[in-house]
């Protein structure tokens, strides 16, 4: 019993990362038809530039104060640097979707390289307070306290995008954007600020994966947001592209279909399990578990 | 008389096929034009091309200001509104989130949407995707109505319905007439005799007829070379 209660909550939170990965994903390609290769390098910006800053703020006595400084002043890097890539490389390429995944491809192995280039490629470690290594009982299991930081952070993170697109004017755009872009412009409605402010939020979502990720494997690495990103991929194409919704059920799924398959199969069986899931969804429900079709 | 939209030369491409082959028209300022032609010979073209969805070679003017090479979104804010072909709504919004999208810059005209369209108001938290195709083509019409416009592009707002419908739409048009200078792409005779003051008659890809309404209508061997229906029985059937 403690067993599974462990291996759920930690799956719990490899999808809770899944998930923040996977929204930006679902968004931008709902939105805008772009296969964002370049999403996994996001994360990889927004931990290391939380890393760094960490660095650069150890003035700070509280490792927790630095910690959420650091993290806040990265993500909102990690925004920047998305919202800079869509107006300077994804904007240039409109409908040009060949050349758009390209050139996400190319960042993701130039941002990659970069960060490996000027940190090096050995792993690095955050300075955390200690309750998030500390473990909490749960029904007979010791839960390491960062797993619930990932769940929470996440959840917060799906009702804010919620929010986002059901009651504001921005949201409304990119609702009816991913049904109809063509038709968006023609009500007057320049939805190129659209796409950047997506690539944004997503660069956000992305960025805060990767800081979480840094409490969950207890370090980062310049390969973290490649080896992420493929599985972000496969939630956002079970999911549904373009659903949020979708988008969460299929990171639960994912996570915790991975950790059971590793512990109660073998280990290494759950990366095969996830793939084996997506042909098995894509077979019997091609558009995802949400249903509805993206605009492509 | 003054052109409110001037159209020259105009020529679309999709790929190899040549749609508009040099399509040059007038649009008086004030009441209806309507845009006639058999199927598939580039009226719907000839709005996108006007909305700039369409990436037109030639020369489009609203007001002596020149189009082409403004995106869609500036096209419209200098006070074009459109209705699409095919009722295209968005289907998971609801009635009001589809009006209020189609919202510019306050001034939204409600009061005059719903005076025309009353069941918009009572449906407002249904989802578009689900009202009736009537009910459909009345949203489009209310989004494009909501701002002032100078122009309204009007594809085909009678396809597919049922005669009432299509007297309601027609009334509808009258009205919107009044308000603003319309082109209105049109199968159905009987309403471009009841609305419209001018016709243009595309073919081809080409004008092959631009004149008064009645003139065009009051000839039915002439309605029956250009369109190919025999305009006698269409006219009389919705009057
Ligand atoms: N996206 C497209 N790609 C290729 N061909 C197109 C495209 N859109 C339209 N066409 C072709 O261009 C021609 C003109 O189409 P258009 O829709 O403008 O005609 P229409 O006069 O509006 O016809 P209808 O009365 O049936 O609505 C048709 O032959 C059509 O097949
Ligand atoms: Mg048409």
């Amino acid at each position: 019993m403690s067993t599974l209660v462990l291996l759920t909550i930690t799956g719990l939170g490899l999808g809770a990362m899944y998930f923040l990965i996977a929204s930006g994903l679902s968004l931008i390609y709902g939105l805008m038809g772009v296969l964002n290769f370049a999403h996994g390098a996001f994360l990889t910006v927004g931990a290391y530039a939380t890393w760094w800053l960490q660095g650069v703020l150890d003035g700070i006595e509280s490792t927790a104060v630095s910690f959420v400084l650091a993290a806040a002043l990265g993500l909102l890097v990690g925004a920047a640097v998305a919202a800079l890539v869509e107006l300077v490389l994804i904007r240039p390429l409109y409908q040009r979707h060949i050349e758009q995944v390209l050139v996400t491809v190319g960042l993701a192995l130039a941002i990659t390289a970069l960060v490996q280039g000027i940190w090096g490629a050995d792993a690095r470690v955050y300075a955390v307070p200690d309750w998030t290594i500390d473990t909490t009982e749960v029904l007979g299991a010791a839960i390491p306290n960062d797993r619930f930081v990932e769940i929470a952070t996440a959840a917060v993170v799906l009702i804010g995008l919620q929010l986002f697109l059901r009651r504001t004017r921005y949201g409304l755009i990119v609702r009816a954007g991913v049904e109809n872009r063509a038709m968006v412009t023609a009500l007057g409605i320049d939805v190129r600020r659209a796409f950047t402010l997506v690539f944004a939020i997503g660069g956000l979502a992305a960025a805060l994966a990767g800081v979480l990720s840094g409490i969950y494997f207890g370090s980062i690495d310049p390969e973290r947001g490649t080896s992420l990103l493929i599985f972000a991929f496969i939630v956002v194409v079970i999911g549904g592209l373009g659903s949020i919704g979708g988008s969460a059920v299929a990171a639960v799924v994912v996570g915790l279909l991975q950790q059971y398959a590793n512990y109660y199969a073998s280990s290494g069986l759950g990366d095969l399990s996830v793939v084996l899931l997506l042909a098995v969804v894509l077979l019997l429900r091609p558009a995802g578990l949400s249903g509805s079709t993206a605009t492509a | 008389m003054s052109a409110l939209l001037e159209l020259r030369d105009l020529h679309v491409f999709y790929g190899q096929s040549h749609v508009l082959q040099g399509v040059s028209f007038d649009v008086r300022a004030g009441g209806v034009t309507a845009l006639l032609g058999r199927n598939g010979v580039g009226k719907t073209t000839t709005c996108r091309a006007i909305m700039g969805l369409a990436e037109p070679r030639g020369k489009i003017a609203l007001g002596g200001h020149d189009l082409t090479r403004l995106p869609t979104h500036r096209i419209v804010r200098l006070g074009i509104g459109y209705v699409p072909e095919d009722r295209d709504v968005f289907a998971g919004l609801t009635v009001a989130e589809n009006l209020r999208l189609a919202e510019r810059n306050g001034g939204a005209r409600y009061e005059l949407v719903y005076d025309l369209f009353p069941e918009l108001r009572e449906r407002g938290r249904q989802l578009a995707g689900t009202l009736s195709g009537g009910q459909q083509q009345m949203l489009t019409i209310a989004r494009a109505l909501l701002n002032e416009n100078r122009l309204l592009l009007v594809d085909e707002p009678t396809k597919g319905l049922a005669p009432l419908l299509v007297t309601e739409v027609a009334h509808a048009l009258e009205r919107i007439g009044e308000l603003a200078t319309v082109l209105l792409v049109e199968q159905n005779l009987g309403v471009v005799r009841r609305v419209a003051r001018d016709v243009v008659v595309l073919d081809a890809g080409k004008v092959v007829h631009a004149g008064p309404a009645g003139e065009l209508l009051s000839d039915p061997a002439r309605v029956r070379g250009l369109l190919g229906v025999s305009g006698g029985r269409e006219v009389r059937s919705i009057a």
